[in-house]
């Protein structure tokens, strides 16, 4: 039973959050698919295989270095379905308004929307409209449902992961997190720093294509990489030993966390993925993901181990080891 | 200067490792106690521990702002948000401390009360300026760091005439604390507990200086080394420490000369002097009444003094039953001694401060090490 009253540590994608899905949405709608825990739901129709997923979209502010809520609610959902391996088909997407909001707002986010399906090649084929209250909503929220094709034989899940196998990330992590941040309100910085948000299904079929043994893909969104490994050695039941001096964390990144209290790795991306593969096909997956704009800065950052605490641990650039937690409520920044 | 990773140097940090290992006396055990939160951290963030010989052994000191914080205070500051309706403008890292019956900021917040968070002091003055006709308090937590810019806080509110803006004040003081653990019965001779010297507070000193640890180094016979917060810094000063144990001396040394002086930030001490002046005595979580450990609010700024505006009811503030936070904070049990740690009191579900805060030692331990306590391993 869940009891008490909704506050912010089950939006932030830590441990309450996977509690209240488990407890509440779970709970109430458990079916075969959904319970298998992974980015998009798995279905069977004759002659094809369909992938479903839905995603929202609350991101404050609306627009931010290097995308908007627009853009995102798009990749977002791609995003799901390519972790599945899948080519995305179609989307559809239901809007909460905010009254008041701009319309000329609204157009440029829906202009976003379009230009983001146009590039990936999706369309969105149907849509709803609701609007509540000033005050009751944050100007606009974006729900997007999408539905693809997973090529035969493909079975990305955390299920089959096992010791042993390599892990991977397709590039620089924290990025749209610290992106976002640098223009909410009480914290602006000035930066060059832009969201990675990006649609990552091309950059799965190249890597599908050149090692078909791949194992399982996941976007490390909210919670950054930690939460998203985290998630991975629990479903799988293993644990997992990283190398800090492998993961890609871009200059400027790096400090703007270290000036705000942050970690990197709690921090969200909205473009890049973690691939788990077997560890002989680790480098040829390493290349094909180096050869694609969207993996450039790809690196093999650690292994999957066996671990009855299901561990993320890490030796870190300094010489030590120490564990790479998940996040308690929402990463806040030091006062000290 | 890369300022990031040149602190952060692999090879480096071998060539210190072998140094505290060759001078390090085989015949005996060292126990520094490293006063802040944001170097138990740093120990355990980068993993400084494994790079330690077995006899090197860090013991936490109370030098994490939110967990010394008396629970009858953060009482003080929810009933001000709830029963006096105004906007508490609170840093981040305080929300989630559990008070009385588990009661947080968060879950006040959630219930409705006006609680929002701040990122400096600045932020609270603007939404006083915002916000007219409502009553703003900021909840002003810390040691000597985030000290002046509360006293420039209440400085611009003075000039600019606000009259809807106060300040909560609960700021603390570092050398009276570190006296008061040394005058304890736990480091006493045949207490349960030891130190035999001190990594000092690097953002505190850079306020502070190194002068005013001077006393009780001498006093007590125990070497103080001003440390900065990254590892190398640690594991620099750590040597320095061994170097002064072997050869019997009790000075103190600063190892974080790029930013700490011997007088420290003398406008910053000016600024403070000028707004706030010592309490006789302070409650802290842990270590109980500290005589002159922490500064109110001059009467000369009184009208920014939330505790004069604004009548806080008496009640019975209680920690949760067996938290041993106040035991972890004095620096005489580990977080792995206490009951709870791992079973009850996680991040996600905090009993006491000491899980909660970023700089807290139970945060630290779960966080970042609880695989070396293959026992408590969730």
């Amino acid at each position: 039973m869940i009891t008490g009253t909704v506050d912010m540590t089950h939006g932030g994608g830590g441990r309450a959050t996977a509690d209240l899905i488990r407890d509440v949405f779970q709970r109430h709608l458990t079916n075969p698919i959904l319970d298998r825990g992974d980015d998009a739901g798995l279905v069977s129709v004759p002659g094809q295989r369909l992938v479903m997923s839905t995603d929202g979209h609350v991101i404050s502010p609306l627009f931010f270095p290097g995308g908007d809520i627009g853009a995102l609610s798009v990749h977002g959902t791609i995003n799901d379905l390519a972790m599945m391996g899948a080519r995305p088909l179609y989307l559809t997407a239901g809007f909460i308004l905010e009254e008041g909001f701009p319309l000329d707002d609204l157009d440029r986010i829906v202009g976003s929307m379009a230009g983001a399906a146009n590039a990936a090649g999706v369309q969105v084929i149907s849509g709803d409209t609701k609007v509540v209250e000033r005050g009751k909503g944050d100007g606009v929220f974006i729900t997007t449902t999408g539905l693809g094709v997973v090529p035969d034989g493909l079975d990305l899940s955390a299920r089959h992961v096992r010791a042993g196998q390599a892990v991977l990330v397709s590039g620089t992590m924290g990025d749209h997190g610290v992106a976002v941040l640098s223009k909410r309100e009480n914290l602006e910085f000035e930066t060059e720093i832009l969201s990675d948000s990006a649609a990552l299904h091309g950059l799965v079929a190249d890597m599908v294509a050149a090692v078909p043994r791949i194992v399982m893909l996941r976007d490390p969104t909210r919670g950054g990489l930690a939460a998203t490994l985290n998630e991975i050695a629990t479903t799988a039941g293993v644990g997992m030993i990283l190398d800090e001096a492998q993961i890609p964390v871009a200059p400027d990144v790096a400090a703007a966390c270290e000036l705000l209290g942050l970690d990197p790795l709690n921090t969200a991306n909205e473009g890049k993925l973690i691939a788990i593969c077997p560890a002989g096909d680790a480098e040829a997956l390493l290349a094909t993901m180096r050869a694609h704009p969207l993996g450039r800065d790809a690196s093999i950052i650690g292994e999957v181990t066996e671990d009855l605490a299901h561990l993320v641990q890490m030796r870190t650039a300094f010489g030590g080891t120490r564990i790479v937690d998940w996040l308690a409520g929402e990463q806040l920044p030091r006062i000290c | 200067m890369r300022y990031i990773s040149e602190f952060r140097d692999r090879a480096l940090a071998e060539k210190l490792a072998k140094g505290i290992a060759q001078e390090a006396d085989a015949a005996r055990d060292y126990h520094f106690m490293e006063f802040c939160g944001g170097h138990t951290h740093a120990i355990f963030r980068y993993g400084v521990q494994d790079l330690m010989p077995e006899n090197v052994h860090f013991v936490h000191g109370p030098g994490c702002p939110v967990c010394v914080l008396p629970v009858r205070r953060l009482d003080d500051a929810v009933e001000l948000a709830e029963a006096h309706g105004v906007i508490l403008c609170t840093y981040g890292d305080m929300m989630r401390v559990p008070g009385t019956g588990r009661r947080s900021l968060i879950r006040a917040k959630a219930d409705g009360a006006d609680i929002r968070m701040v990122y400096s002091t600045l932020d609270a003055l603007k939404v006083a300026r915002d916000n007219p006709d409502r009553q703003v308090v900021f909840f002003a937590i810390g040691f000597e760091t985030t000290t002046p810019p509360t006293a420039v806080a209440i400085k611009m509110a003075k000039a600019e005439g606000l009259t809807n803006f106060t300040v909560f004040c609960n700021h603390v003081l570092t050398p009276a604390a570190i006296g008061h653990i040394l005058d304890s019965p736990d480091f006493a001779p045949g207490g349960p507990a030891r130190i035999d010297g001190f990594l000092g507070p690097s953002h505190v000193s850079a306020v502070i200086g190194s002068r005013p640890y001077e006393a009780a180094a001498q006093k007590y016979r125990k070497p103080v080394v001003i440390a900065g917060f990254e590892p190398l810094d640690v594991m620099q000063s750590v040597l320095m420490l061994i170097r002064q144990v072997n050869e019997g001396r009790a000075e103190v040394e600063n190892e974080y000369t790029r930013v700490v002086t011997r007088n420290g930030n003398q406008k910053a001490q000016g600024l403070v002097a000028e707004v706030l002046e010592l309490r006789d005595s302070f409650e802290w979580r842990g270590l109980g009444a500290v005589p002159d450990s922490a500064l109110r609010i001059r009467e000369a700024y009184a009208e920014f003094d939330a505790e004069k505006r604004f009548a806080v009811s008496d009640k019975q503030s209680r920690e949760v039953k067996s938290c041993e936070c106040p035991a972890v904070l004095r620096g005489v049990k580990k977080p792995t001694d206490c009951k709870l740690f791992g079973t009850v009191c996680t991040p996600d579900n905090p009993m006491g401060a000491c899980m909660v805060s970023s700089e807290g030692a139970c945060a630290a331990y779960w966080s970042y090490g609880r695989q070396r306590q293959p026992e408590t391993a969730a």
